[in-house]
């Protein structure tokens, strides 16, 4: 297999996942009213009862609406991670998956390329996002809208990979449903999305470690922190590390040989 | 590696060797012992009832899961020790459909053809070939979702063997069809063998899918319990049709399956 065969495969992967992003307005739609009923009404109730104090990367005095804007992007891509397992069980209920995975190219390459095709659709709503909140009053450091790509990339690529390791642990796509609320809402409410971690300390110590172990925080945080071109190590160490296991564990699940699909496929392949 | 004598004397290498495979569904045993070749130029006919493990034996060859024991050879290489690579020279039509629905013909075709590295060009060119063939030129910018099962299939078709495969796998690729579709597709399989070399081996229950002249191995309860010709296996079993032949073969099993 030629180095051009592997970057025709994954332009192709990506302008697949494109076009059906494409044709599912809905899904673009929904991905960013979701954010905006948060960004518009929630955080105009709290933004009197809420007070955030000046704590890094900040270095003045900020709205509720500007300290949550990195919360509701990390709950977009999120979301969108789901959405990908969901379509990737999606398209083994239907049998396209097979297509995918009888190509002459390692498994890891074709999953990650799904992945990849996964953040590039999330960046298009990430974006989208960005410019509503802006013509709603939300500013960020204009030059942080660049300088947090990467940022934005690596978290994209996390989620992707936690729910492509999800996709291949749920057998049906009824069963889609109650995962996807199982694991989206905890995530993202036991994060510092919408407080920050000193308060959530002064609540509950419990509840402080909950958030301070879950990834989502720091996917949070790198994307904050890097908003206000500032690296958060710590962010950017446990977001990375949780991509590769979580992708080490997808590739794992899918492997034909000791995965998980193996199993799965039992009653299906019995003709 | 099992070689057979060619008309003009010299040995053939199968395009598909199965030897000696056998699987488990946890205590449940889907294929024991299978073994036979596929040879290029001929179809092989999979012929078994429903449950026979005819499915499991194309996911083993896919590699969609891998073969505990025994070995499976394509084009001549181990697909074990090929990994990856051995699905190279295949080209497969599931029994499931697995065309995107939301897509239009050509854009299902186009991330195929992606998939297998093909140029754009030379994927747009052997498109309008393979569709010709199928009769289906006209439908390429319709959505698939709008496409009856019947041209569904043949765009499937198309899709196998746009990378112009060694081996096409077909999985009992006419379930579902009216009798005229069954037949114009079995009829341009059977030519499709001859004049582009290709080696078919095509899962099917029904016998009128078979001509007397394919390869036919007989899997039943995930053994096969006869292989050769078609109309060796016919007169071996001193029946006066495969349909006979068939329920001789795989007496006090799933007979009730197996439809003419």
């Amino acid at each position: 297999m030629s180095f051009l065969h592997y970057v025709r495969a994954f332009r192709g992967i990506v302008w697949r996942e494109l076009l059906r992003f494409l044709q599912q307005r809905e899904r673009f739609f929904a991905a960013l009213v979701r954010p905006l009923i948060w960004l518009i009404i929630f955080a105009a109730g709290f933004r009197a009862a809420l007070g955030i104090s000046i704590i890094p990367p900040y270095e003045t005095y900020i709205t509720y609406d500007v300290y949550i804007t990195p919360g509701l992007l990390a709950m977009i891509q999120l979301f969108n991670g789901m959405q990908s397992s969901l379509s990737m069980v999606y398209d083994r209920e239907m049998g396209s998956m097979r297509v995918l995975l009888t190509t002459p190219l390692p498994r890891w390459f074709l999953l990650v390329a799904r992945l990849f095709a996964g953040v590039l659709v999330s960046l298009f709503q990430v974006y989208a996002f960005l410019a509503v909140a802006w013509l709603c009053g939300v500013e960020l450091p204009p030059w942080g809208y660049l300088v947090a790509l990467p940022a934005l990339i690596l978290t994209g690529m996390m989620f992707g990979a936690l729910g492509m390791l999800l996709s291949s642990t749920i057998k049906q796509l009824e069963n889609f449903a109650g995962i996807m609320n199982f694991v989206i809402f905890p995530m993202f409410f036991a994060s510092s999305a919408l407080y920050p971690l000193w308060k959530m300390r002064e609540g509950s110590l419990t509840l402080y470690y909950i958030c301070f172990y879950n990834p989502f925080t720091w996917a949070v945080e790198l994307i904050r922190f890097s908003f206000y071109m500032k690296m958060n190590w710590e962010a950017l160490a446990v977001v990375a590390g949780c991509t590769v296991v979580f992708l080490a564990l997808s590739v794992w699940a899918y492997d034909p040989s000791r995965g998980i699909q193996q199993r799965k496929a039992a009653p299906a392949a019995a003709g | 590696m099992q070689k057979e004598t060619a008309k003009d004397g010299g040995a053939r290498t199968p395009v598909l060797s199965v030897k000696d495979v056998s699987y488990w569904y946890g205590a449940k045993q889907a294929l024991d012992d299978v073994s036979f070749d596929v040879y290029s130029g001929k179809v092989t006919a999979l012929l078994g009832p429903n449950g026979a493990g005819k499915t499991t034996l194309f996911s083993l060859i896919t590699r969609l899961f891998d073969a505990p024991t025994g070995r499976i050879e394509i084009d001549g290489r181990a697909a074990a020790d090929w990994g990856f690579k051995a699905l190279g020279p295949l080209g497969v039509v599931f029994q499931q459909p697995t065309l995107d629905l939301d897509l239009t013909v050509k854009q299902n075709l186009r991330y195929f053809a992606s998939l297998r590295g093909l140029k754009r060009k030379e994927a747009d060119e052997r498109m309008d070939r393979a569709l010709s063939a199928l009769n289906m030129k006209e439908r390429i910018g319709e959505r698939v979702r709008s496409l009856n099962g019947g041209h569904r299939r043949r765009v499937e078709i198309a899709r196998a063997l746009l990378h112009s495969p060694k081996l096409l796998l077909l999985d009992e690729p006419t379930i579902g069809l009216d009798d005229p579709t069954r037949a114009a597709i079995v009829r341009h399989i059977h030519e499709l063998a001859r004049t582009d070399n290709i080696g078919v081996l095509w899962a099917t229950h029904l016998f009128d899918e078979i001509e007397p002249d394919d390869d036919l191995v007989v899997l039943s309860k995930g053994r096969v319990v006869a292989r050769g010709e078609a109309k060796a296996v016919v007169a071996e079993t001193g029946a006066k049709d495969l349909g006979e032949a068939f329920r001789r073969l795989i007496v006090g099993d799933a007979e009730e399956d197996v439809a003419v």
